[in-house]
């Protein structure tokens, strides 16, 4: 057991999973409005695209993760119409995203392939200064990740200790009886599904502006789905996301760290690691969950007439 | 009185058919219109690289024989995905389906070199069925022990059946033949282990296979009794359930053949087309042909004519890679906004063939 | 707090002079595809009366009131408040003008707490919740009013009486004083039965205005100040409390026309040999959201009708799911006609002449979207499949569903309907004629007449009785007293997964009864 790796390995680990994590929370919060979003992955992709874009044309790549949020929040309006204007099905609907995110992101992103940018800055914990230098390079990370877990706190009060979370779950639960008591069905839906495009959004951004530093076509590689497992994972509870991510985060890390160490085994075979993880995760717990479900999740409402 | 459960009499037939195709229509019109528009944004030129494409395939034989070429996939990927979704099932594994079933079949040719042709081609068309078949059950069996959503599944799978065949292409099966192309790949395969193609043309027995595919689809689901169970399945669940009917086996099944189905097309991509395996053959199959069963409601006709026409517009997109230099995935675009069209008008979009949406 | 007192009112509700009424409903319309459900309806609502309105499913009380309340929106009408017009698009409309409404099937989030449900009605519910501050305020209108509930209690866990007193507390504590409860009876036990009016009485002394609606004559009689009846979405006739007898109400509901055999009574044969249905120490896991069964024992006789009774949610879905195997026996033996069924297979224990008209048909028994001779063939795919399975005989399935609609009297359908046009009398007899066309020995019959109309549901239950004439045997399962009462030869018990009581007819105590399906010995506080 070397330092090296053990190093690696949970820098890595915080590193690749504060993607997934905000990813998973923005699924979250649409999932307890009781919408299943499968395109979450082209959310991802045009956080990412368009991240990195703005960030390239500004040279401010703060501006790129907040275009990314816009643009996620934005782009998940097509599900949001489709799903509750339309009442199409939501696996459909989601799907119909994907693509979109997947061919948008590509045009997009093909003039600014093979550039690079500076990304965000990383920062140190204050204090940390005192450690030796390999305790400093553990604790170097970007300010999204260490707004990973307050952003995941503050998902979880809003969604469970105030008037508009309550709102909100009670949609995802039961349309017909938020709407007895009062309140406005589909508004609440959309703004779920435009806090989950942002989230998504911000996600994907941070995979090309702070951890790629680059753009490449389907960067995302299927996180967006992953993401979706996660939420099943976590029991539709923002706070053991964070436990989804890190999982993850460590899966990915894990078989990067492998890769990068010269091991013998093929990364195809390594690159297979956080998928097969991700379907093991779901094998395991995926049965059990179904009840801690918002009971509404995946239905279409149809309205009252 | 009633000869099949489509349930009504000729004439409605024929109106419904010509109320699907004129749907059909509208919805190709429309999305090629604003992927027009998606293309003139990006500064390309939508009517030269439409009109390049129709010239070509509608306007030589060699052209339409390439669209049949291009057709096979589709129809299989695209009957692959109707068959679970009479069961209410979504399956998006196409993709997957399809890699393994050519793996298995490739597999299969290079293992045993010294077959007649005669042997071979049942030989694959066996392993190209039980490759995309077995891969696709791991979903099924997941779905019909209620842990998984088959869509999720699938999807993930997705992910990895490529890299399976991305293992075996730059390893095990790589080919040391002097002079092979830069990219890796397998080993040719035998000739005898090749489809047979036609009229020297590329058009190759996959589409014997694709047809025959078809028309089973069709009469199980509309004469048999398990099509009717499987209609249950997917019209009330519950109720098919109390009914007595064993929905695990159904589904399990169900899955099944659909990805043999699926396999198939992969299975026949690379023995006829390219005669080897390469990784990332496939540019996407998997998903256009769930967009053919989407569009046309899961209904047999309609996948043989969407297919048709899906196979040219996909020509489009070879055509814009090449001459405008727009990347290939920017294809999903036009996908994404037929499925977009097809979603938003569920009045039209719905197949007359009352499958609920 | 209890509604002002500007509006004149009487201690019984018995309005005095000129004085507007609290609420007018004028000329309310409303059609639907099929059907005009309000044909110009007058209704006007005093404060402190109970009003109630009576009729038989179907007539139109249920979307008059949802109208008030803004679920539905009228084509043509007014509506009144206090002498001033209102204008109520939406539930959020209602609310404000103090109007709530107790539904028949409640809006409580199950997997939420009565708290949190509750204060999903609090107008003022500021953003960030206080959750000490509405347990707080729940306690005070529990005490007054007699429904105390556990506010950190999830509703799922709680007793439908319970739950039904969560309806009620969202209504109070927002502010509502007009206060419409709709078939509210429909799911409690006789003495909780008593505990609503109670409830009510309290109400009314403090002015709420409370509007009853149900299809029971006996409970408008026991606590109502003024009956409305409607009849086929119109007004049949109003009446005060000291007019109104069993008999005027009767001519009001059904005119000249009064449905013969509402009481259905035959005869029980029992006969001999192996019981057709045993059930021995049956025993279920429950999982989730299901009633866990504990040591069942059960027999059912060829030529008897053996009824369940109890509160929805104690065991009596899973009980019919355990005879049709769609659950399975953790422990205990399952015997169909002799032999050990234990583990036979949904399928097989159907095939084995075992048939089932579930409460819900559209939703359980049918595929909506097929035709009726589909749907007749899933029945018994075996016999009408040919070829081995590559064929069906659809003629023959078309001879079959023709022949079992006659055979039970019933009007006849056309085969290629679809099911889901049907109305709920209709595909009640649809699901009734393709289960008895299979001539079963068993049959298990769950809610068989909820929301049917009278004649619908006395044509469903000469069908039970007529089986069991002939030989059949009957589990009948059901939340109408009355029904149960008279058709059952036996009639058994159900609460929380236990069989807790089982008389004779002639035994037959329904206040007993009525303790036993809520599992308390004494009075309702």
């Amino acid at each position: 057991m070397n330092w090296v790796l053990i190093r690696g390995v949970i820098s890595g680990t915080i590193m690749y999973g504060t993607p997934l994590l905000y990813a998973t929370l923005g699924e979250v919060v649409g999932q307890r409005a009781g919408m299943v979003n499968l395109g979450l992955e082209g959310i991802l992709l045009i956080g990412a695209s368009v991240g990195f874009a703005v960030s390239v044309v500004t040279g401010n790549s703060w501006l790129g993760v907040a275009a990314a949020g816009a643009g996620g929040a934005v782009f998940n309006l097509i599900y949001a119409y489709l799903v509750v204007n339309r009442r199409a099905n939501q696996l459909a609907s989601g799907l119909t995203v994907m693509f979109f995110g997947m061919g948008v992101s590509a045009m997009l992103g093909r003039a600014f392939v093979g550039e690079g940018i500076k990304g965000l800055t990383r920062y140190q914990i204050p204090g940390i200064a005192s450690f030796s230098w390999a305790t400093k390079t553990l604790f170097s990370y970007d300010l999204l990740v260490y707004l990973g877990i307050p952003v995941a706190l503050l998902v979880w009060w809003f969604v469970f200790r105030t008037r508009w979370g309550l709102n909100v779950r009670a949609v995802g639960e039961n349309p017909s009886a938020a709407f007895a008591a009062g309140r406005r069905v589909a508004w609440l839906k959309y703004q779920a599904v435009l806090v989950c495009g942002f989230l998504g959004g911000i996600a994907g951004a941070h995979l090309s502006v702070a951890l790629a530093r680059t753009w490449t076509e389907g960067m995302t590689g299927g996180r967006g789905f992953i993401a979706v497992a996660l939420v099943i994972f976590s029991k539709w509870h923002p706070l053991r996301a964070i436990a989804g991510a890190l999982l993850f985060g460590g899966a990915v890390t894990f078989q990067l760290q492998l890769q990068a160490q010269g091991s013998s085994i093929s990364p195809f075979v390594l690159n297979m690691i956080p998928y097969a993880v991700t379907l093991g995760v779901l094998l395991i717990w995926g049965g059990a969950r179904r009840f801690a479900a918002p009971a509404g999740l995946g239905r279409v409402y149809h309205g009252e007439e | 009185m009633m000869r099949s459960s489509l349930g009504s009499p000729t004439r409605l037939l024929r109106k419904g058919w010509a109320m699907a195709g004129a749907r059909y229509a509208v919805i190709l019109i429309v999305a090629l219109g604003a992927y027009a528009l998606v293309l003139l944004i990006a500064g390309k030129d939508p009517i030269q690289a439409y009109a390049d494409t129709f010239s070509f395939t509608l306007g030589s034989r060699y052209g339409f024989s390439e669209v049949l070429v291009r057709m096979i996939p589709l129809l299989l990927t695209a009957i692959a995905v109707a068959l679970p979704s009479r069961l209410g099932l979504i399956n998006v594994g196409g993709e997957g389906q399809l890699y393994m079933g050519a793996w298995l079949a490739t597999w299969g040719a290079i293992t045993f070199t010294s077959l007649p042709q005669a042997a071979f081609i049942p030989l694959l068309i066996v392993l190209g069925f039980l490759g995309g078949g077995a891969w696709a059950s791991v979903a099924g069996f997941f779905r019909a022990r209620g842990l998984v959503n088959e869509t999720i599944t699938t999807l993930l799978m997705n992910y990895i059946a490529p890299l399976i065949v991305g293992f075996f292409v730059y390893g095990p099966w790589r080919s040391r033949e002097m002079g092979a192309s830069a990219f890796p790949q397998s080993a040719a395969f035998p000739s005898a282990a090749r489809l047979p193609q036609f009229l020297g043309t590329r058009v190759h027995l996959g589409l014997i296979l694709a047809l025959v595919a078809l028309v089973a689809f069709w009469f199980v689901l509309d004469r048999t009794k398990w099509g009717l169970k499987m209609k249950a399945i997917g019209g009330n669940p519950e109720a098919a359930r109390r009914l007595g009917i064993r929905l695990g086996v159904y589904i399990l099944v169900a899955m099944f053949v659909a990805g043999g189905i699926a396999g198939l097309a992969g299975m026949a991509e690379v023995a006829s087309l390219h005669g080897r395996l390469r990784a990332g053959f496939s540019p996407g199959y998997g998903f256009v042909g769930f967009l053919i069963s989407w569009m046309t409601g899961g209904s047999p006709v309609g996948i043989l004519i969407m297919s048709f026409v899906l196979a040219i517009v996909f020509s489009v997109g070879s055509l814009l890679q090449i001459t405008q230099g727009v990347p290939f995935a920017a294809i999903n675009v036009l996908m994404a906004i037929i499925l977009f069209v097809v979603l938003a008008r569920p009045r039209l979009a719905l197949s007359t063939f009352g499958r609920k949406s | 707090m209890p509604p002002s007192q500007d509006v004149t009112t009487a201690a019984h509700g018995a309005h005095i002079g000129p004085a507007p009424p609290l609420l007018q409903m004028s000329g309310i319309t409303k059609r639907f595809p099929n059907v005009l459900a309000n044909d110009s309806v007058d209704f006007d609502l005093y404060a402190g009366e109970v009003h109630a309105l009576l009729g038989e499913n179907g007539a139109g009380k249920s979307t008059l009131m949802k109208i008030l309340y803004g679920f539905y929106s009228a084509d043509a009408g007014t509506i009144a408040l206090n002498g001033d017009e209102v204008r109520i698009e939406s539930p959020f409309d209602a609310r404000k003008l103090r109007i709530g409404m107790v539904f028949q099937t409640f809006t409580s989030i199950p997997a939420m707490t009565v708290s949190e449900n509750i204060a999903l009605y609090l107008p003022d519910l500021p953003f960030a919740i206080d959750s000490k501050q509405v347990a707080k305020r729940i306690e005070h209108f529990s005490g007054q009013y007699h429904l105390t509930v556990d506010p950190h209690c999830a509703v799922r866990d709680l007793s439908i009486g319970d739950q039904q007193k969560v309806e009620v507390l969202k209504l109070l504590l927002g502010n509502a004083r007009i206060l419409i409860f709709d078939e509210a009876t429909r799911v409690l036990a006789p003495h909780e039965i008593d505990g609503l009016f109670r409830i009510f009485e309290k109400l009314r002394e403090n002015g709420f205005a409370i509007v009853f609606i149900t299809h029971k004559m006996r409970e408008v009689l026991a606590c109502a100040d003024r009956i409305t009846v409607m009849k086929g979405g119109r007004v049949a006739g109003s009446i005060g409390r000291e007019a109104a007898t069993e008999d005027a109400l009767i001519h009001f509901m059904f005119g000249d026309a009064v449905p013969r055999g509402l009481r259905v009574s035959g005869e029980a044969h029992p006969a001999e040999g192996p019981p057709l249905l045993e059930l021995r120490q049956v025993s279920t896991r429950g999982e989730g959201l299901t009633t866990r069964l504990q040591r069942i024992d059960l027999e059912i006789h060829a030529g008897e009708i053996v009824g369940i009774a109890g509160v929805s949610g104690n065991g009596q879905r899973e009980m019919g799911d355990v005879i049709l195997g769609l659950l399975r026996c953790a422990s205990g033996k399952r015997l169909l006609g002799g032999a050990d069924a234990t583990a036979w297979s949904p399928g097989r224990i159907r095939a084995s002449g075992v048939g089932y008209v579930p409460e819900d048909p559209l939703g359980m028994a049918a595929v909506p979207g097929m035709t009726i001779a589909q749907n007749a063939a899933l029945g018994g795919i075996e016999t009408y499949a040919r070829s081995g399975g590559f064929a069906i005989d659809w003629r023959l399935v078309k001879r079959d569903v023709a022949a079992s609609f006659d055979a039970l009297s019933f009007d006849a359908l056309a085969p290629a309907i679809p099911m889901r046009t049907l109305s709920g009398g209709q595909l009640q007899r649809a699901i009734l004629a393709r289960e008895l066309g299979r001539s079963p020995r068993l049959l298990v019959a769950s809610y068989p007449t909820r929301g049917l109309d009278v004649h619908s549901a006395i044509s469903a239950r000469r069908v039970l009785s007529e089986l069991r004439d002939s030989g059949g045997g009957v589990l009948l399962i059901s939340e109408d007293l009355d029904e149960l009462c008279s058709l059952s030869d036996r009639l058994m018990v159900l609460h929380a997964g236990r069989i807790v009581g089982d008389f004779l007819p002639h035994e037959i105590d329904r206040h007993r009864i009525g303790h036993l399906m809520t599992g308390s010995g004494g009075d309702d506080a």
